[in-house]
């Protein structure tokens, strides 16, 4: 793991976030269903991404930190980056390419970290688009970073971080030292205290710089093939709620649930 | 060259998420042609995994792994897959083993694929069917690096016995202070309930419950079938209920053999959250609701009859079918 001699007196974020269709998109495929069809979406950031990108606004804020957003994307994506230096990081990398498989844009996230040397690299543990789920996790491996994912709570003293990860029925509160790479997701801050872009925001984002990187190696380590929806449902077996002796016997005889 | 699953324990007993692993394996290593090792840590009661076809377990016994740790455990389970020449590794998608996987993939070189919920379509070119845009599409991936790891959706796969006589032996890794630099200070937990990741069945509930005083109906339900407790994000948003029972897109997934939502009326969102589970009970006082769209069964009334209604029509039922 690399270690920092001299270090510098802003913590430097890096905050990792995807382009994805919000939440209420339809989804259908097209050429072949090779593809997601964006005709009619609206894309934003990743909601997991958003948790962090709040975090790092109050590192910001209260110690100083300086934030870059990257995304792995085509133009397109430039309006998401938008929004977030309109939330309030300081600038913005674009790697130009279509962010098709994890393991592509974990490596091209990783020069990105090895260029500008981050003190605190944040991603959303998975994004809502592929659910891969894998990017932080594999950016920990090729850096050979500590890495927390599931991260609930962050918190960093000078070059020590205590980290709230989330467990099954609980929580695992954690330390670690800088450098530190976390899988952000819901409860890392508030709902009610996620950051959106003000007006004021808004015009400063306009001469903030977005640098474009472009890929060296195209090394992936899966494609995508195909995508399928899923098969229709047939229609809700009603019950009637003077009748809830059914219920109970198709539950047990039928679904076999119980 | 041995399929390898990493067979997760909690309380000194194997999950079930581990079965529908070994499960997975035997059908694929059958198709291969090769057998299936499991490695287990600090766990020596694991001859059920033999019930399901598992050919080898391999225990490491390490003090040092008493807590779990996701480099440390990430790098034992990639040096055994090295040492076997495995091809194949499996995880599941507990918190634990989504936190281990990438790092197992970038030890080995290997593409992963998460959320997968059935056997290869094809073994050459490996391509697996996995869930995608939270759950609202399948997505046919095709890994192209030689060594593959996959991470099987709980539940999507079932388990299935295969008896078969098991070798057992002892693992030991080569481990490092590098593998121990996040230090555990506390844990904190729940004991004594199941968790929603872990439970068959979960009851769930929302602002139909009208406020967070109404909710004992819903503990005493789910207590009755030994069920986790849920909610719906609105609730979990004010106060209501926990934010640890949020389930949703952006919550928690549920992926429990029953779900059973009540005045819960069906968001896109709550739904993607919940799809993965086989079962879905709705009972809402609004005919309209969209859940009754995705529900198997459904319940048109007010969850404050029907509920305390369910509750002692089904003390009746478990004690007549105990």
């Amino acid at each position: 793991m690399p270690e920092k001699y001299f270090k510098s007196e802003t913590m430097k974020i890096l905050v990792c976030i995807s382009n994805v269709p919000d939440t209420t998109s339809k989804i259908n495929f097209t050429n072949g269903d090779s593809e997601f069809d964006t005709n009619g979406v609206q894309f934003v950031i990743n909601p997991n991404d958003e948790f962090g990108l709040t975090r790092a606004m109050w590192f910001k804020e209260k110690q100083n930190a300086t934030i870059t957003v990257a995304t792995v994307g085509a133009a397109d994506a430039e309006a998401t980056l938008r929004k977030a230096l309109a939330i309030g990081a300081d600038d913005a990398i674009r790697i130009n390419a279509q962010p098709t498989d994890g393991y592509f844009v974990a490596k091209q996230l990783a020069n990105v970290v090895k260029e500008g040397n981050y003190d605190l690299i944040i991603a959303g543990k998975e994004s809502l688009d592929y659910n891969g789920g894998m990017v932080p996790g594999m950016l920990a491996g090729l850096l050979g970073f500590n890495f927390v994912n599931a991260c609930v709570g962050l918190e960093i003293n000078e070059n020590n971080a205590t980290v709230i990860r989330e467990i099954d029925g609980g929580k695992e509160t954690v330390t670690a030292t800088l450098p530190l790479i976390i899988g952000g997701q819901k409860g890392l801050v508030e709902e009610k205290d996620l950051r959106i872009p003000n007006m004021r925001g808004i015009m400063m984002a306009r001469s903030k710089a977005i640098t474009v990187v472009e890929v060296s190696e195209n090394n992936t380590a899966t494609k995508a093939v195909k995508f399928e929806k899923p098969a229709p449902k047939s229609a809700v077996k009603l019950i009637n709620p003077d009748n809830l002796d059914e219920l109970i016997a198709l539950l047990h005889n039928e679904a076999k649930v119980i | 060259m041995a399929i390898l699953l990493y067979a997760e324990s909690a309380d000194g007993k194997i999950k079930k998420v581990a079965l529908e692993l070994a499960s997975y394996a035997k059908k694929v290593a059958a198709q291969l042609n090769t057998t299936v090792t499991a490695i287990t840590i600090n766990n020596t009661d694991t001859s059920i995994l033999a019930t399901y076809g598992v050919d080898k377990i391999c225990n490491v016994s390490e003090p040092k792994l008493a807590t779990f740790n996701a480099k440390a455990y990430s790098d034992t389970i990639a040096q055994l897959a090295k040492k076997e020449g495995s091809q194949l590794v499996l995880l599941a998608a507990t918190t634990d083993s989504l936190y281990l996987a990438p790092l197992v993939a970038v030890a080995l070189e290997a593409g992963y694929a998460s959320n997968v919920v059935a056997l290869p379509e094809s073994i050459s070119p490996f391509q697996v069917k996995r869930t995608a845009f939270s759950n609202k599409a399948f997505n046919i991936t095709e890994i192209t690096t030689p060594i593959k790891v996959l991470g099987i959706a709980k539940n999507s796969f079932g388990i299935h016995e295969n008896p078969v006589t098991a070798q057992t032996e002892a693992f030991t890794p080569t481990l490092s202070d590098a593998d121990f630099n996040i230090k555990v200070e506390n844990i904190e937990k729940v004991s004594g309930k199941v968790t929603i990741a872990d439970a068959e069945i979960v009851v769930s509930a929302g602002r139909g419950m009208k406020g967070p005083e109404n909710w004992g109906m819903i503990e005493e339900l789910a207590s009755v079938l030994g069920a986790a407790t849920a909610c719906s994000k609105p609730v979990s948003d004010i106060g209501w209920r926990p934010h640890s029972e949020h389930v949703g897109q952006t919550g928690k997934p549920v992926a429990s053999n029953l779900y059973i939502a009540i005045g819960i009326s069906g968001a896109i969102q709550h739904i993607a959250g919940i799809n993965s589970s086989k079962v879905k009970v709705v009972i809402n006082t609004d005919p309209e609701a969209p859940f009754f769209k995705v529900a198997d069964y459904g319940v048109v009334g007010d969850a404050f009859t029907i509920v305390p209604a369910l509750i002692e029509k089904l003390k009746a039922f478990k004690a007549a079918n105990s």
